[in-house]
């Protein structure tokens, strides 16, 4: 089965700075896939290199077993719903039906009014006036009705309500469910991502810090709790994510294959999210023990 | 991509085309009036001999639609360059909806260049039919004028108007690609356009073809003027002579002496106030005083409208091919 996406020492520089760097990922199809990391993580870089809107500076990246889009066929197999969702305001929704229609050669015109009937828009209705949850399932009508073989969403719900957040999640797996579409989405909150990806990608400054099926991650990550020990030693095999110590006992995230043995522990399962947060406080900018110890 | 070009840019066509449609209704019947009044007093006159009084009297008809006219030649493709031009892409940029438009199934060179080719088009059209009705509409003001080739009237009628039009559509365009933010991209684009159009005339236009030069020795003077030159050399009298060319553009009318100096006439005491005008002529005419004139003839209207067309144009084209590339290969 050919990867969804597969990049290899994937770059790009922006000037002096580096948006993402050495991003290596191998994602299966058929996946929901979340991408998670803080804003400015180099996410929405990562999402334009694979829709072939920006170019790598180093690196490889293929899409559906091919380079990024840039022919008409390419284009046809990858959807995308940018970041706040971008419309034109001044174009009804009828509009911008008509606009799909005439610029993708798959385009499927029943699926696309359904929706838009099923959502309740009224197709007159000029798209700048539209609320911002009703601009988003416009965008992934857009998106869904090129018949796409792989659905990118950035930020898809970053703007909305937590009831239109809700709603654009359930619709998407709708037509993921209806439709066999894999689909990347990313978010800064893994909480919108929990009930809908069984895949992640954690990015954090610039950097890929995990990648993998959730189910797997959440099997090989667990919360270690006991009498505190500093410094930590662990058998090998079993990595430290993330260490926290107060005065009398020491919490661990730590990722290993194969069973933890170690009696002084109190293993326990990790939610998603707090692996998440592991991953991402590893690299958050803030005082390092080290500034102690400089003088 | 056609019917989305079309579908963006529907309003500012339809409003063009209506106002274009007014104008030409207004200037289509004043035009065969003035026709009309030009051939029963200008014409008629001349047959008599002294047309002064007549021309006067027909070069203030229709004040208002002349001044209307002569603003449009200027403003219509500054116009063009800041609400066609640069918003094309800049509106795009600034809100996203770029993002929307190259992830169809349409590659972002083939999205361009329909938006290009069509919007550029109607801009060439805009600026051509204006010029179309406005050159005829004015062509009877036009023959008792200053002559169209001189700097005043040059972009007034003719073709030229196209090429600014083309030009400054893609300025707007390429301003608005770089600085991706509409109103600023339209200052820019109206700065850089005036700057160009007074470059044109005053550094450019003068250039493109060499000037005549033509020497003739003055028969009669039509202005002496008394011009002091510093002690020792004692003053001396600065004589004007008249250039009868109609029509040409002059770029300079000296008169001087036989070998080459200028500001060297008769002095006062041969040709001052007290001397008869007769004798002060005659001390001219012995004077063997030449009228040096540089100029472009009034014929070459045609190949400077070619020209400076084609300048434009080629400029234009070179931002066009500059946005195409630059979408391609760096934007986003």
């Amino acid at each position: 089965m050919t990867a969804v996406l597969e990049t290899c020492g994937l770059g790009k520089q922006y000037r002096r700075r580096w948006a993402l760097s050495d991003c290596t990922l191998d994602i299966p199809s058929g996946r929901v896939v979340g991408l998670v990391g803080p804003n400015g993580a180099g996410k929405t870089t990562l999402l334009h290199l694979a829709t072939g809107l920006l170019r790598p500076t180093t690196g490889t990246i293929r899409v559906l077993g091919d380079p990024p889009p840039a022919t008409p066929a390419q284009l046809a197999r990858v959807g995308f719903v940018a970041q706040d969702t971008p419309t034109y305001a001044g174009l009804s929704v009828a509009d911008h039906l008509r606009l799909g229609a005439h610029l993708n050669r798959n385009w499927d015109a029943r699926l696309a009014s359904d929706r838009i009937e099923r959502l309740g828009l009224d197709p007159a209705q000029r798209a700048g006036k539209l609320s911002g949850g009703q601009r988003a399932q416009l965008a992934l009508t857009l998106a869904v009705a090129k018949k796409p073989e792989l659905l990118i969403l950035d930020e898809p719900v970053a703007s909305l309500d937590p009831l239109a957040r809700r709603e654009f999640l359930q619709i998407l797996m709708e037509a993921v469910a209806d439709q066999q579409l894999s689909v990347v989405l990313s978010s800064h909150l893994v909480a919108d991502l929990e009930r809908v990806c069984d895949y992640l990608v954690v990015l954090v400054a610039s950097k890929v810090q995990v990648a993998g099926d959730v189910d797997r991650l959440l099997a090989t990550h667990h919360l270690l709790t006991g009498a505190r020990r500093h410094p930590v030693t662990l058998p090998e095999g079993q990595q430290v994510i993330s260490a926290s110590h107060t005065d009398k006992q020491t919490t661990l995230i730590v990722r290993t294959d194969g069973p933890i043995h170690d009696p002084a522990w109190t293993v326990s399962a990790i939610g998603l999210e707090d692996l998440v947060l592991a991953y991402m406080s590893r690299n958050a900018p803030g005082p390092r023990p080290a500034l102690e110890v400089q003088r | 991509m056609t019917w989305l070009t079309w579908r963006q840019f529907r309003a500012q066509t339809l409003v063009t085309a209506a106002a274009l449609a007014v104008l030409a209704i207004i200037l289509v019947i004043t035009g065969r009036q003035l026709s009309h009044t030009f051939d029963a007093t200008v014409i008629g006159c001349r047959a008599r001999g002294d047309c002064t009084a007549a021309i006067n009297s027909f070069q203030n008809q229709d004040t208002q639609l002349q001044d209307l006219t002569k603003l449009l030649m200027y403003v219509v493709p500054a116009v063009i360059g800041i609400f066609w031009g640069a918003p094309l892409l800049a509106r795009e940029l600034e809100t996203g909806t770029y993002l929307l438009a190259w992830t169809q199934g349409v590659t972002r060179g083939r999205w361009l260049a329909v938006k290009l080719v069509l919007t550029g088009v109607a801009s060439v059209a805009t600026a051509g039919l204006l010029t179309l009705m406005v050159t005829w509409w004015y062509s009877p003001l036009e023959r008792v004028g200053a002559g169209r080739l001189t700097p005043g009237e040059f972009s007034q009628s003719g073709i030229v108007i196209i090429g600014y039009a083309a030009f400054a559509f893609s300025l707007g365009v390429a301003a608005g690609l770089l600085i991706r933010r509409t109103l600023p991209a339209m200052a820019v684009t109206l700065a850089i356009f005036v700057g160009v159009q007074l470059a044109m005339p005053f550094w450019i236009r003068p250039h493109l073809i060499a000037p005549l030069r033509t020497v003739s020795v003055v028969k009669a003077a039509n202005s002496v003027a008394n011009v002091g030159t510093g002690a020792g050399t004692g003053s001396r009298l600065l004589v004007g002579a008249t250039t009868n060319m109609p029509g040409a553009w002059i770029y300079s009318q000296q008169v001087t002496t036989a070998s080459g100096n200028t500001n060297l006439g008769p002095s006062p005491a041969q040709c001052g106030p007290n001397y008869g005008y007769n004798a002060c002529q005659a001390t001219i005419i012995r004077m063997h005083l030449r009228n040096v004139v540089v100029y472009q003839p009034a014929s070459r209207y045609w190949a400077f409208q070619w020209y400076e067309t084609a300048i434009y144009l080629a400029v234009a084209l070179v931002l066009a091919g500059l946005c195409w590339w630059w979408v391609r290969r760096r934007v986003a």
